[in-house]
């Protein structure tokens, strides 16, 4: 008698199970490696590092111009504010105060690529719960908002945009019909994808207590940006260490309550409304003046000067190679990104690269979460709540 | 009660951890410490439970190396922030490189757990304590620490390329 039950390894009966690194369903490339009852979750173990591109060596080689493209390949989805905070980054290393008319360009940019990475993010929480419509028709405004990058600096996904000091052309006319545009149309299509999602019954169903963590548990993950207001607490870089005039603009922070899934898409769609609303704000308002600031040692002038002045041939000159002085320092700096604070730690030694630059990437630090989160649970939760973390790949890895 | 800012910070963490602290500065506006190793994990749970500083969110945890700094050459860079106070701190350890280790702080912040691998994966400085400490990032059968500043950003033995015309 003693012996039928007291024996028995339950360990044994645990089935394990790859869920990645190229499974469809994780977007991107990472591995979990999960211990399953049945369909229950009892134990994962996530293992990153499968696109690992060093960048943070790469950095430490390469002149501050040549790191604005490995910013790009952070989180790319919303590639944009990658490069404007840290072109914000050097600036402040330099103490260079930019013209507001700088600013509100890059806010415009900067809510625009929001606007971007949260339509994808939220689109594809759809997708991984059977609802492929949404994701499908949304996708035409994303490519609307990529159409506004192209026109503004040439690149799409990988923009590379903007200079140090400001950007590198002014908003032409056609960009600022393109953005008006977009802002009075694109309402109508975001109000479609609410009503097909919002009160939908089997995507609430689906979501609603899909992964929930609570606000002291996020706070000791680290969790910032739409998954940490989710579940109430109204931390927002824009708002707390205002950066690019985002002190002049009007805009509320949703906040959620249970920081479940449901939460995280309810707060980004609320978010996608406010980033439009401060962008008719920048647009309409938008300052006249220059649109870089006067700092010649790193502001790459116009090409038309480098062609035919020999003075801005020379600035050019030294500052793709890297030439010109940097004062010795240490500073970070942190902007709201797709998904929460993306800081950049930069130790300057004077010399042509950084001696030290460290990302704080969002996604590498949220993720430590997610076991927690998916502990449990059923398999099919597990999908939601990844695409609703928005873990993206590139960043995670650096 | 006083205000609650870079000065009064210092203070608070003079009062506490006189001894432990090399040095302080305030460059770009953050405080900036340089404290004892020893002293990490007393003085990180002393900034947490603290009644009016409540710096109770790791902001960002990296490795730094500076080989020319005899004796202090591998250090950790903490950045903390206070968001009741708005305020953040960035604390500074350094060690030597013959026997980097000093105390994890994962089990304050849970935050720092991958962060603290990712800085053994890339600097070797070991986290005493850490629960699962083993490289992030890079492949597990690495046997060297590549963000250390000795090692040059591509294998100079490389024979398949040839670079001459780059002028490296």
């Amino acid at each position: 008698m003693e012996n039928t039950i007291g024996n028995y390894d339950h360990k044994a009966e645990y089935t394990t199970l790859n869920l990645g690194p190229t499974h469809p369903a994780t977007h991107g490339i990472f591995q979990n490696i999960l211990t399953m009852d049945g369909e229950i979750i009892v134990d994962t173990e996530q293992t990153c590092g499968y696109i690992h591109r060093a960048f943070e060596k790469i950095a430490e080689h390469r002149p501050f111009y040549q790191v604005t493209p490995l910013t790009d390949r952070l989180n790319y989805c919303s590639s944009p504010i990658n490069n404007m905070g840290w072109h914000m980054t050097v600036e402040k290393l330099l103490g260079v105060e930019t013209p507001k008319r700088v600013d509100y360009m890059r806010v415009v940019i900067m809510e625009l690529a929001r606007i971007s990475d949260h339509l994808v993010c939220n689109s594809v929480i759809g997708v991984d719960v059977g609802a492929l419509t949404g994701f499908t028709y949304v996708f035409q405004w994303r490519e609307r908002i990529y159409d506004i990058f192209e026109e503004i600096c040439g690149a799409r996904l990988t923009t590379n945009i903007g200079r140090i000091g400001g950007l590198e052309r002014d908003f032409s006319p056609s960009v600022i019909q393109k953005i008006r545009a977009f802002v009075n149309e694109f309402p109508a299509a975001l109000r479609e994808f609410t009503n097909l999602l919002e009160r939908n019954r089997i995507f609430m169903d689906r979501t609603i207590g899909a992964g929930p963590i609570n606000t002291e548990r996020a706070l000791h993950y680290g969790f910032t940006g739409p998954n940490l207001r989710a579940t109430g607490l109204d931390y927002d870089v824009r708002a707390m260490n205002p950066y690019s005039s985002y002190q002049d603009f009007d805009f509320i922070i949703p906040v959620g309550i249970n920081g479940d899934t449901y939460d995280r898409f309810m707060v980004r769609q609320q978010e996608m409304w406010e980033s439009l609303k401060i962008i008719t704000s920048a647009i309409e308002n938008l300052p006249a003046g220059k649109f870089f600031a006067e700092v010649p040692e790193f502001y790459l002038p116009p090409k038309q000067e480098v062609y035919n002045n020999m003075e801005a041939l020379i600035w050019h000159f030294k500052i793709v190679m890297g030439e010109a002085d940097v004062p010795v320092g240490e500073v970070y700096h942190a902007v709201e990104g797709g998904n929460g604070e993306l800081g950049f730690y930069l130790v300057s030694d004077g010399g042509r690269a950084a001696y030290r630059l460290h990302f704080r990437r969002p996604c590498f630090i949220y993720y430590q979460g997610f076991p927690e989160m998916i502990k449990g649970s059923t398999l099919s939760d597990a999908i939601v709540t990844m695409s609703s973390m928005n873990v993206i790949a590139g960043e995670l890895d650096a | 009660m006083s205000e609650i800012n870079n000065a009064y910070l210092l203070k608070e963490l003079n009062e506490q951890f006189s001894d432990a602290i090399v040095s302080a500065e305030e460059p770009y506006g953050m405080l900036t410490i340089v404290l004892h190793k020893n002293q990490i994990v007393p003085c990180v749970q002393y900034l947490k439970d603290h009644a009016q500083l409540k710096m109770q969110f790791l902001t960002d945890l990296c490795g730094v190396h500076f080989p020319d700094q005899k004796g202090n050459e591998l250090g950790v860079v903490y950045h903390f922030h206070s968001f009741i106070n708005n305020l953040r701190l960035r604390i500074k350890c350094f060690m030597s490189a013959d026997d980097p280790k000093i105390d994890s702080i994962s089990e304050i912040f849970g935050a720092a757990n991958w962060q603290e691998r990712e800085t053994f994966d890339f600097y070797g400085i070991e986290f005493i304590g850490h629960p699962n400490l083993k490289r992030i990032l890079n492949v597990d059968e690495m046997d060297y620490f590549p963000m250390r500043k000795e090692y040059p950003l591509e294998d100079q033995t490389r024979t398949d390329k040839d670079d001459t015309y780059f002028g490296r």
